[in-house]
């Protein structure tokens, strides 16, 4: 019986080790008054989904270099609070947690899936504190799906899904004459099958048929099963909306398999790496949906990937580019609203209107989603080639 | 019958990767008794040396197949030695405690070259040189098979066999088997338990190296968490024939592969990964010590 | 029996003085939100890492599912309260219910297994039930459910973590909890004598289970989400880590355990980087250094006595 006493005893030892480190956090420094302003990063650095969010974080760092450089924000510098969520929800409530209450932050950049910012989500709502999310696009993550209000602090710098699966499923059906599809999704993520459901939606409102629906996971290897079920059924398209990972393995054993129909995907192929693993002769006769395209001859994108390519020495993904773009929204809101206060901050954000960034120009919807142009990018012998922009 | 005959060949390609990873993982069981978590780690190592030194030689100029022949021998040697390091250093110690404390350490080896891939490589994603050129061959018309997916199936036999000729007619596998028949005894025996078990390390490692790199050519990629599915279903496999017995890898691997790709192929590849799941657990439950384990009478 | 009395009462003093000064440090605002949370999510490790010591510590059945059975407590509680209003006690009462049974069902043809046949069941049935929340559209899919409200605080964790410990640790020192520990020493002579093995095994696993629900439960309504990639096998893995880094066998053990790897997870943050390798390069260490964890089998006490020698000497689990 007694042994159970000295756990107690030890448990006393922590709480008193906590309350020293609780204690000796500064007190007072209200963001006025401070000679920075600091921005929170929660994002996946560790863990599965360490690619997407230590891409984003590039993106986020080489935005507040440029900042600074030019003289900051309304005379101060900005300064990153970075806190790790080990691509796990509970990680990122507490990431954010340790941002808003340690750190003392205006505003959060996170996270990179839309599970993640959901956790986080509800901790920005709580303290009031803006949250932008550079990736997660899910619906959900701003508006609240079981009261259907917006979350008025969360905020996005992507495209939700829908619309992304609808621009695909026009040009399937219209720009690539196509009667039947296989949709063929990554079932371990929200964002694959948000972009498959609009797709499928789009495609039969204009006539066309879904001949199956196939799922895969994250980290899979072998797609030869279910490509194998694919060809058998003969569609015209096959939709993958996944990440570049998965993808360039299916594209690539797909067209080892004799398929030679047209891939489609959103904006989750966007990566050099791309090339690599599938191959430039597999990539042929494939086209997605994405916010740039590294291609464009504008100079905000051309400036952007040179300056890139001079930090990092490599070509920015998708995700560097939203990361980049997510500093810059804030940055733009904090000087509009002439305040670092988070509620001000808010208030900019939902404001702006006709912000030109990297990944095109942004105006906030009344539920907090940028309407942006999105480009329609063909891959074409070792290159990305831009195809058309479709407007909202 | 066509769509059969593709899906049988697409599992067997499967089932046979899972089986050369499984064929180190099951030599160091059966020797040692320890479930090596840190196997699938290694394999990364592996295609990831391979990776590199592929890309040297084919800068080099070298014709593919000695590309391949010295980019798997460099990654087996190389990842041999790390194998025999990590034995030294984090196993070692824990030889005489408890089997679940030198598990635990395991996971923490594997943690450590995960995220020490990471930290040096970087997390994203990256392509591997195709070394040798695929050819594909079609079959009574539309059956179709390629070269690699006979190079493996090849590869997995040749080691499969290989491995037991080691293991039951060379002087290192009779100490093998001395070893993990009774440790003290063998030492007692004049045999030097500590090289045993370091050779058993180094082919275990050098096996899982040879995997990363036939893997790496035929999936085209590179990532440093890239060895944890596969460690895992290759723990499946090894158990599923049995833990500790070379040829039980094998079938368990092939096996295994058949099972997944047959789930899928019916349309319910949502559940693929369970379906493997429970299949294990019910052959485990009416053969406790999977397909070819012999059920060991414990003595009183 | 005088001084077990005079333990228990002195036990029940410092714990409840811990819960005040905790709740008053939380209700003056000195603990930031971060450390609550820290503190919450320490306890719930807590929970998590004595209930499976029953099981894989003081059993000696190699159980790596742990996770599946807090993935269920936490969906079914949060289904309660969201979709169902059920008051937050209930609601946890049902998901640890619902765990126990699906300990009960997945315990009794699973534990004629041994060593690590069993634990690569185990393995595999949490990962069932993982796949099994994924392919359900009920409850959120691979995004799982959101929203939930946040229920969870000091005081019902502090509640649970000590029905937790007094029930292991009374069930442990029990005829029943020393039929346990006899399997784990040596399951043949255990039959020999007459205890009926299967039975106390799969008790063991229902208990473990029940708090396990009951971890997830709290967890759910503490982090707001809950998908199904955070109760996958390596979530089951960092819960054995606690136990086996803590001792075996020992309840203060796990407790230690869980609270030493949260604080060092929690404070390597400021550092992603080198976050994960420092983590296991020091459970590497810890290991080689105390192979049979922290505190072995011996449990602390304030005597400071050897109290796990009395057990015989601990053989592999």
């Amino acid at each position: 019986m007694k042994r159970w006493m000295v756990f107690l005893a030890i448990l006393a030892m922590v709480a008193s080790i906590i309350t020293g480190c609780g204690s000796k956090q500064t007190s007072g420094n209200s963001a006025s008054e401070a000679k920075t302003i600091k921005i929170g990063i929660d994002l996946e650095l560790s863990g599965g989904v360490a690619a997407f969010g230590s891409s984003a974080l590039d993106g986020a760092k080489l935005a507040v270099k440029e900042i600074n450089a030019k003289g900051g924000v309304l005379g101060k510098q900005l300064e990153l609070a970075i806190a790790d969520n080990a691509s796990k929800a509970e990680e990122s409530t507490r990431a954010i947690q340790k941002l808003i209450s340690d750190d003392k932050v205006v505003a959060v950049i996170g996270a990179a899936t839309s599970g993640n910012t959901l956790a986080a989500s509800t901790v920005a709502m709580e303290k009031k504190i803006p949250l932008i999310t550079p990736s997660g696009t899910a619906t959900k993550v701003t508006v609240d799906e079981r009261t259907g209000k917006v979350k008025d602090y969360i905020f996005r710098t992507c495209f939700i899904d829908p619309f992304q699966g609808t621009v695909m499923g026009n040009f399937a059906a219209k720009d690539l004459k196509a009667k039947t599809a296989a949709i063929y999704i990554d079932s371990s993520s929200d964002y694959s099958k948000g972009l498959a459901k609009s797709f499928e939606e789009q495609f039969t409102k204009n006539g066309g048929q879904i001949v199956t629906k196939e799922s895969y996971q994250q980290k899979d290897t072998d797609f030869k099963a279910v490509l194998t079920r694919i060809k058998d059924k003969n569609p015209d398209v096959i939709y993958v909306p996944g990440y570049y990972e998965e993808v360039g393995k299916i594209i690539k054993q797909g067209r080892e398999m004799g398929i030679t129909v047209p891939f489609l995907g959103g904006d989750g192929w966007d990566a050099p790496q791309m090339f690599e693993i599938a191959g430039n002769e597999a990539l042929n006769n494939t086209f997605f949906s994405n916010h740039y395209s590294s291609e464009d001859t504008s100079p905000e994108v051309q400036k952007f990937v040179e300056n890139f390519k001079k930090e990092y020495n490599k070509v920015p993904d998708g995700f560097a580019v939203l990361g980049y773009d997510s500093v810059q929204l804030i940055a733009e809101a904090i000087k509009n609203a002439g305040s670092a206060e988070p509620t001000k901050i808010k208030d900019a954000l939902a404001q702006i209107k006709n912000f030109k960034t990297v990944s095109g120009t942004i105006s906030y919807n009344e539920t907090h989603d940028p309407i942006k142009s999105a480009v329609i990018i063909e891959y074409k012998d070792g290159k990305q080639s831009f195809k058309t922009k479709v407007n909202p | 019958m066509e769509y059969i005959t593709q899906q049988l060949i697409n599992g067997i390609s499967v089932g046979s990767i899972y089986a050369l990873i499984a064929l180190g993982y099951t030599m160091v069981y059966g020797i040692i008794k320890l479930i090596n978590f840190a196997h699938g780690d290694i394999f990364m190592v592996g295609a990831f040396v391979g990776l590199v030194s592929a890309k040297m030689f084919q800068v080099q100029g070298f014709d593919p197949i000695w590309v391949f022949i010295f980019s798997i021998l460099l990654s087996m040697i190389v990842s041999a030695i790390l194998g025999v390091i990590i034995e030294r250093i984090a196993y070692k110690p824990l030889r005489n405690a408890s089997r679940i404390s030198i598990l635990i350490t395991a996971i923490g080896v594997s943690f450590l070259l995960e995220n020490g891939g990471i930290f040096f490589i970087g997390p994203q994603a990256q392509g591997f040189p195709e070394i040798i050129p695929k050819k594909q061959y079609h079959l009574f018309g539309s059956i179709q098979l390629d070269s690699n997916q006979i190079m493996i199936l090849g590869v997995t036999f040749l080691l499969m066999v290989l491995l037991q000729l080691i293991v039951h007619k060379t002087k290192i596998g009779k100490a093998m088997r001395a070893v993990s028949f009774d440790m003290e005894a063998a030492h007692l025996m004049g045999i030097n338990v500590n090289t045993t078990i370091s050779a058993t390390f180094a082919i275990g490692s050098a096996l899982a190296a040879a995997a990363g790199v036939i893997y790496g050519m035929t999936y085209n990629s590179f990532d440093p968490l890239m060895g944890i599915i596969p460690g895992l279903k290759a723990f499946v496999a090894a158990v599923l024939g049995g833990i500790g017995i070379i040829p039980g890898a094998f079938i368990g691997g092939l096996f295994l592969g058949i099972i997944e790709t047959t789930v899928s192929s019916i349309g319910y590849s949502l559940w693929r990964d369970g379906v493997a799941f429970a299949i294990l657990i019910l052959i485990l439950i009416f053969k406790p010590s999977g397909l070819f384990g012999k059920n060991v009478r414990e003595k009183v | 029996m005088m001084r077990k009395n005079k333990n228990f009462i002195i036990g029940v003093l410092i714990s409840l003085f811990i819960y005040l000064v905790i709740q008053v440090l939380i209700s003056m605002g000195i603990l930031s939100d971060f450390w609550i949370s820290t503190i919450i999510l320490i306890s719930i490790n807590i929970i998590l890492g004595v209930s499976l010591n029953l099981i894989n510590g003081f059993t000696g059945q190699f159980s790596i599912g742990h996770a599946g059975f807090m993935s269920i407590g936490a969906y079914l509680s949060a289904i309660m309260t969201l979709d169902f209003n059920l008051p937050f006690p209930l609601a946890l009462l049902v998901g640890g219910i619902a765990a126990t049974m699906a300990g009960f069902l997945i315990g009794v043809p699973s534990l004629r297994l041994k060593g690590d046949y069993l634990a690569i069941a185990t393995l595999g049935f949490g990962e069932i039930i993982r796949i099994i929340w994924l392919n359900t559209e009920y409850v959120g899919g691979a995004s799982g459910l959101s929203g939930i409200p946040a229920l969870t605080n000091w005081t019902w964790v502090f509640i649970w973590m000590m029905i937790t410990i007094l029930v292991v640790n009374n069930f442990v020192n029990s005829t029943h909890g020393r039929a346990c520990i006899s399997i784990r020493e040596n399951e043949i002579a255990a039959e020999a004598m007459g205890i009926h093995t299967t039975k106390y095994k799969v008790i063991a696993f229902m208990i473990g289970s029940f708090f396990a629900g009951i971890a997830g439960g709290l967890s759910a309504h503490m982090f707001y989400i809950i998908n199904p990639n955070s109760f996958n096998f390596m979530k089951s893995f960092e819960i054995l880590v606690i136990v086996v880094l803590g001792g075996l066998g020992s309840t203060s053990g796990s407790i230690i355990g869980a609270i030493v790897l949260t604080m060092i997870f929690t404070l390597l943050q400021d550092y992603p980087e080198i976050r994960m390798i420092i983590y296991s390069l020091l459970l590497i260490l810890m290991m080689i250094f105390r192979p049979k964890g922290l505190m072995g089998t011996r449990e602390f006490s304030f005597q400071l006595k050897k109290r796990g020698e009395q057990y015989g000497k601990h053989t592999s689990a």
